[in-house]
């Protein structure tokens, strides 16, 4: 029981971690990786979720097939959420080169794309 | 720290949230105590009903093979849109001409590094495609291996130069084999339409199963994942490609 309270602990300081290094970042790049770090904090709380105490990896290839093992539609949840993160990284990072072409800064604070 | 206000707002709004969050947490029942129906029925059916020992797998491509769908989707478009934003270039024309991108090897790279990372290019090839195949079977699939994948052409960028890279991975047909592979989850799934069943059911034959489940077992989620995974190797070389040829157009610049 307390590997579970642990597990949503670590989830909950990679969140806040990542959102104030997004709030203090002076750097696009820098605030990409700390959503990065946000995300991770939603793996670590869907694994913690998902688990079973004694359950083994859904995967029956070498093991006798079993109820015994961990959610693997949680398992199937997280794949997604990787696969959306790591795109999504794609996308921020070009818009990244996008601004720092536009602006000539990185830094967020000083970038300023309203012209009136 | 220059913003005050800001730090102010955010140690709030932190604090808020820690707080909630803890309070949901304790009231959570324990894993003990989660009764998860559907995780009972997919381990302990799936090796009975859908021939795949991979219950991951099977949830993904089959079970909740619709949800996959968009997430592939997910996928495909946000490659296109970093592919536009990456192509709005104020450079001048003829920027993008061949021999414009002539960059030699590398920076960097050794003999030891070149030699050694040809050497790993084919192992690369072949284990991707393995994690591909297997899908079904072991962890894997077609979102992993495809990134596997598309990691090849990127060691032999590192070993050779930008040219080699450029030769091997044509951009013209790389969109149009990342469409094909998106195209035929959604075309898989919609032959189940004129077999009288449901978006995305399993209609083709299951293959052997019980102890001697295969590489063709499971239907139509070997097929899948194989789309996925031409899908997601086009995609990301599609990727790697436009942030190398900014890169280098950045470098013809002087910038």
């Amino acid at each position: 029981m307390i590997y579970f309270y642990a597990a949503m602990a670590v989830a909950a300081w990679l969140f806040l971690v990542g959102v104030y290094g997004i709030v203090t970042s002076r750097n696009l790049i820098h605030l990409c990786l700390c959503l990065v770090v946000v995300q991770a904090s939603t793996y670590v709380l869907l694994t913690a979720v998902g688990y079973r105490p004694g359950g083994i990896a859904p995967i029956f290839a070498d093991v006798k097939q079993t109820d015994k093992a961990v959610d693997p539609v949680i398992q199937a949840l997280m794949l997604t959420d990787i696969v959306v993160e790591a795109t999504v990284v794609a996308l921020l990072l070009a818009l990244t080169v996008q601004i720092k072409k536009k602006t000539g800064t990185l830094n967020p604070d000083k970038v300023n794309l309203m012209r009136g | 720290m220059r913003h005050p206000g800001r730090m102010g707002i955010f140690f709030t709004g932190a604090a808020a949230v820690a707080a909630l969050y803890a309070l949901s947490a304790i009231r959570l029942p324990g894993p003990e105590d989660v009764r998860g129906e559907y995780m009972r029925i997919i381990n302990g059916e799936c090796v009975t009903f859908r021939h795949v020992t991979d219950a991951v797998t099977a949830v993904n491509f089959d079970f909740r093979g619709f949800d996959t769908l968009g997430e592939e989707f997910i996928l495909f478009v946000s490659v296109m849109g970093t592919l536009v934003l990456l192509r709005q270039t104020d450079a001048k024309p003829g920027a993008w001409a061949p021999d414009a991108l002539s960059p030699g090897r590398a920076v960097g790279a050794s003999d030891a590094l070149r030699v050694w990372i040809l050497a790993m290019t084919g192992p690369t090839v072949l284990f991707g495609i393995y994690t591909v195949i297997h899908g079904q079977l072991t962890p894997g699939g077609g979102f992993q291996g495809g990134v596997i994948l598309a990691t090849a052409p990127l060691l032999l960028y590192l070993a050779e130069s930008f040219d080699v890279f450029r030769r091997i991975t044509s951009h013209r047909y790389l969109e149009i084999v990342e469409a094909v592979g998106a195209g035929a989850y959604g075309v898989i799934g919609l032959l189940a339409l004129f077999r009288g069943r449901e978006f995305m059911a399993n209609i083709f034959h299951l293959g052997k199963g019980g102890n001697d489940i295969n590489l063709f077992s499971g239907g139509t989620i070997p097929v899948i994942n194989a789309a996925v995974g031409i899908e997601v190797t086009a995609g990301f070389v599609l990727l790697l490609y436009a942030f190398l040829q900014e890169m280098l157009e950045r470098k013809e610049a002087g910038s």
